[in-house]
Parts: C-alpha cells; structure tokens; sequence
C-alpha cells in the first residue's frame, strides 16, 4: 500500500528522488502539496537535476512560498505596529516565527494564521488595540463560541482583518486550558528572547529555541487531529537539526518539557520525527520506543499518490482523540449537545 | 483512483482521475488529438461524496491540489463540467509561472490579440468565432503571460459554449462537439475542441498587440480606455496577480504600457467581427 513514505524519504534524504520515474514524481507532488509541503520540497529539491516539469513545478512552489514569507513578515509588522506600543512582550509563534528568525523551519513553508503569544493580563488591552486601531474584527458572531474560547481556550476567538483578509490568534498560553497539561506561560514568556532586526522593526520576540520545540511538539502531539501531521513534524526536524548542536540543547529541552508537562508530547515528537525524517536526537526526554507510536506513524503517513487522504479509520480515532483530549467527557458531551442543537 | 486521463494544453500538464468511466470516456473524446502528461502539473480528482453516491444518485465531488471548501457537487451528467471546473481551479489557485488572466486570445502573423471582460461580455464565443475564420485560437479562458519575456502563451482548451452560443456553432465537424449539458449552474453548457491548427501550435507563444474589453448586447460603440483603469481592470481579471508579488505587477505595468486597448460594444457576433478586424488593422 503505498503512503507518505515517499515524501518524508525525498524530504529528508533528496537525492532518494533521483531514482524516481514519472509516476513516483507525479505522486511525491500529489502527497506534497496535500500536506502543505510542497514549498519545503522544492527547496530540498533545489539543485538537483530534474526532470523539466518537476523543475518547473518546483520553481512556482518557491514562488509560492516567498510569497506566504512576504505576508506573514507583513502581517507581524502590522500586528507590531499595533502592540508595540502598549508596552506588552509580542512572541511569534509557528511559521511567522520561523521566517522572521530565519530558522530552517521557515525555508519554503506555507503560512496561514499569524499566531502570537501575549501575558493573559494583557489579553484585555491587546485586543482592543487590535480592534480599535489596527482594523481587526471578530470572525464570528455567536456567543456561545465566543464565551468557549474566553473561558476554555489557549487564545482570543479568531480575529480577522478588514482589508487584508487575513486571521490571527491571539494565545495567552500553548494549550487549551482543558487540557489536563499546564505549560507554564509565565516562562514562556520569561525564556522569550528579543527578534535581532537591523531595520529598525524591533519589539518583537520569538520563544527560546528549546520552547520553540516544546510548542511545536505541544501543538502536534498534544492538541487536535493530527490534521497537517507531516508539516508540523517536518517543523520539528528542522528545528533539532538547527538547535541539537548548541551547547546543552538536549538537556535544556527535557527541562522545559518537564516544566511544561509536557515530556510525552516532546519524546514522542522526538521518536517520530527520527523514525521519519532520520532526525539525529539525544537527550533522555526521547524515551522508550512506545507500541503506539506505530499508530501514530501510520495516521501521519495516511495519503495516497493522488493526495486523497487513506486509512479513515483511523484518521476517525484520532480526530475522537483529539476532542477527548481538549475537553473532560461531560464538558464534551455539553458542548457536542449545544453544537448539534443548532 | 480507478479512472485516469492525462492530457497537456498549452504549457500545462494535467492529471484527472475519476470514481466514474463516464467523464473521462467525454473527456478523451473532446480532448482528441491533445498531448498526454508525463509528469503533470495538476492532479484533479472527481469522486463520489460517499462510497455508495457511485452508484445511487451519482454526486460528483471536485478535489485535487488546490480545492475549494464549500464547492458544491455536480451530477454525473455534468461530470465532464465537473472535470473542466477542477482544471479551471487548479489554474485559478495554483497557476504561478505565468501572470494568469481571464481573458480569451487569438494569434495572426505571431502577434495576439487578448479579450477579456466580465463574465457574459462575449469575449469566448468571439475568440472561438474568430478561431474559425483565419485565427489562430490561443483560449476562451485563460490568457498567460510569461513575466520574462511578456509573451503570451496558448492554453486552448475546448470552449466552453454557453446558452445561445451553442447553436452558433451547430454546422461544426460534429465530432468537435461534445455532449450537451442542460440545467448547469451556468445554463446549457456545450463544449468545441478548437481547430486542428490551435492544438498543433498550441506551444508557440505570440506577442501581445492589442488588448479589448467586448461588451456584447449594446449598440456599437468604441472607447479609449487610460492606463490606469485598463491596469485596475486586469488585476480585478487575474487570480494570481497579488501572489506573484513584484514580479506580477513588473509583467502587468509593461502590459499596459506596451499594448494599444480599447472598450468595444456590439449588438451582434458579426458587428464584432467587424470591430476586431478594423481595430486590428489600424492599432496591431
């Protein structure tokens, strides 16, 4: 049966392509761009020599991407603009993050939302700048919703842009409040470290490079479906691969991930992204080889060659998973109701 | 998928799969004479919305790369309008090598003349009309510009015929035709494959030489049109203009600056003919 193995192998081992006859090309970009991962494809690709449409089709995804860098680098500096002056710490979060610390994660990623970390106590002030003067507005209109993300959730209710069309979350913390796993904000916040801009942008900051992983790890393991699963797994290969030799990284980040409780998510981060993408990992956060970790391999690696989406089953499973892990079972079966009643 | 067609127009390859026979049986006839794709550029897929909607009352489903979320699913009688709109998409989310603007075009003596228009205005059946009187036909749909060189590139695919305009062509090599949709979300739908010439010349690219906004169903009349509102006009008319960055507005501002335009109403295809050849002759 054939899945995602064939995009996890060009990715991390390009020259794998070189092999490749049309039908496995026409495949690797079918399960690329269905899993956002075409952009960072065409870049590893970058200097091979190719077929001619392959070349092609790798030359518009890098054209692609440097133009979800260019809105994203927009879109925090319209976001700094704002909130700068409140005197609030600004963490970037996810893609923007990446690009604008020009970290590897960040080479031909696709970017949707901009997502930024503020203190909780700030949440109030940030919002209303947004609002108020940086021409942002609620997504949507219903109470309900809205009243679920204030009390329950890890960031605002979405907010969009006027003109721009374009969203972003506001997070006071990295997981949803119901979660069961408290990461601690406030060192968070704390370990953030200022943005190195020459152009005079200043103000904003990014999460120190073990947090950054945590997040990362936080976000795919330990929040949501799996939706994405390769993308956000690839993040986290290139992240290692950019930190893992800094002096002291491995023992820094079981650290953190303690101190987040978040030691699960990050060992299984780190067993997957190994199994996969051939990461070097150390430290001792990685754990033992756990006999889920198969399952959670084969739902990240369900496409087929036509980019359609394999092994419903189990993708069900963990899109179940994923609304258990967010909410306790009576707070579910009370929010399931409410949904389906409307 | 159990179905596959692959066919090249233009300088685009693309790859269709279907749970059905039906649309691409339709398809491999319409697209007669068409290079296949080796490595596509463009994967589409039409399938069944559940397992058994194979079978009891078909729904057609549109996904490939590029995909919207809410699109709404066609019967399989309109399966090869199902198949077109998946292309269409692919080209109108995921286009980034050539400026893409909606915009029909034919050639003469390696020079291209480019229509475009909101929808309704004509500029598809004029350039189909034209294509079978001493044009080349370079697309009803998309016109794509190569940013390096400004050139404009062929993408001609079978016309999209609609309502009143089928019949136009009712005295074609019948088996140019393909079949006749009825009750589409855009009316009856009847599609041509361009002339032979169109799909042997199909790589040739041509040199934008006149550029016109045709307005069918008005008494005749002609208007010169500023830069400015001809540049506005055509990023409303592109789909990937903002995403191409700089490089898009480099390749719309030598457009505009190179090529003579002017706003044309007719009453009638013949009016229009008529309009097209003088302006040709005077401005091209």
């Amino acid at each position: 049966m054939t899945d995602a193995r064939l995009l996890t192998r060009a990715l991390s081992d390009p020259a794998s392509t070189l092999a490749f006859d049309s039908a496995d090309w026409t495949a690797l970009i079918a399960m690329a761009r269905a899993e956002q991962l075409m952009g960072s494809l065409a870049h590893r690709l970058d200097g091979l020599d190719l077929p001619e449409p392959v070349a092609r089709i790798c030359a518009a995804a890098r054209v692609s991407a440097d133009h979800a860098r260019r809105q994203a680098l927009w879109e925090a500096e319209m976001a700094r603009r704002v909130l700068v002056p409140l005197g609030v710490p600004v963490v970037l979060l996810k893609g923007t993050a990446f690009v604008a610390a020009g970290l590897s994660a960040g080479v031909g990623r696709s970017i949707g939302d901009l997502d930024i970390l503020v203190p909780r106590a700030a949440l109030d002030a940030v919002e209303k700048a947004l609002i108020e003067q940086g021409g942002w507005e609620w997504v949507k209109d219903d109470e309900y919703d809205d009243a679920y993300y204030r009390d329950h959730m890890h960031e605002l209710p979405p907010l969009i842009h006027q003109d721009r069309d374009r969203m972003i979350d506001v997070h006071h913390t990295i997981l949803p409040l119901t979660a069961g796993r408290s990461p601690d904000a406030e060192a968070l916040l704390a370990d953030s470290e200022e943005l190195d801009v020459s152009d005079g942008g200043g103000g904003l900051r990014i999460l120190s490079p073990p947090d950054i992983v945590c997040h990362a790890a936080a976000h795919l393991f330990a929040d949501g479906d799996l939706a994405g699963g390769l993308r956000n797994l690839w993040d986290i290969d290139r992240l290692l691969r950019d930190f893992g030799e800094h002096d002291g990284f491995w023992e820094v980040l079981g650290e953190r991930a303690e101190r987040h409780e978040l030691v699960k998510p990050v060992g299984r981060a780190l067993r997957l992204t190994e199994r996969l993408y051939e990461t070097p990992v150390d430290g001792e956060v990685v754990g033992k080889p756990r006999t889920n970790d198969n399952r959670y391999a084969s739902r990240l690696l369900a496409r087929d060659g036509w980019g359609r989406e394999t092994r419903k089953f189990l993708r069900l499973t963990f899109y179940i998973r994923s609304h258990w892990l967010r909410m306790p079972p009576t707070m579910l079966a009370r929010h399931l109701w409410t949904k389906w009643r409307k | 998928m159990r179905h596959e067609f692959r066919v090249t127009v233009g300088p685009v390859g693309f790859r269709v799969g279907s749970d059905w026979r039906r649309p691409l049986a339709e398809m491999a006839a319409l697209y007669d004479g068409y290079p296949e794709a080796a490595i596509p550029d463009f994967t589409v897929r039409l399938e069944a919305q559940r397992p058994w909607r194979r079978f009891i009352r078909p729904s057609v489903m549109i996904g490939g790369d590029y995909m919207l979320p809410d699109a709404a699913p066609l019967s399989l009688d309109h399966g090869l309008l199902a198949a077109e709109m998946g292309m269409n998409l692919q080209m109108a989310l995921g286009q980034r090598r050539f400026l893409l603007l909606h915009a029909s075009a034919v050639e003469r003596d390696g020079k291209a003349l480019l229509m475009t228009g909101h929808s309704g205005a004509g500029k598809s059946t004029l350039s189909a009309l034209l294509g079978e009187r001493g044009w080349r036909f370079m697309g009803d749909e998309f016109a794509l510009i190569y940013p390096e060189t400004g050139l404009l590139h062929a993408f001609p695919r079978p016309v999209s015929l609609k309502n009143e305009a089928v019949e136009l062509f009712d005295s074609v090599d019948a088996n140019r035709l393909g079949p006749v949709m009825r009750d589409t979300p855009k009316g009856t739908i009847r599609h041509l494959r361009p002339p032979v010439d169109a799909i042997a010349k199909m790589a040739d690219p041509a040199k934008p030489a006149l550029l016109l906004f045709p307005r069918f169903g008005h008494d005749p009349a002609m208007r010169d049109m500023g830069q400015a509102e001809v540049f506005v006009r055509l990023t409303q008319a592109s789909t990937n203009y903002v995403a191409l960055g700089e490089t898009g507005f480099a390749a719309l501002t030598k457009l505009v600056q190179s090529v003579p335009t002017r706003a044309i109403d007719y009453p009638d295809s013949d009016a229009a003919i008529g309009a097209v050849e003088r302006l040709w002759g005077e401005l091209a």
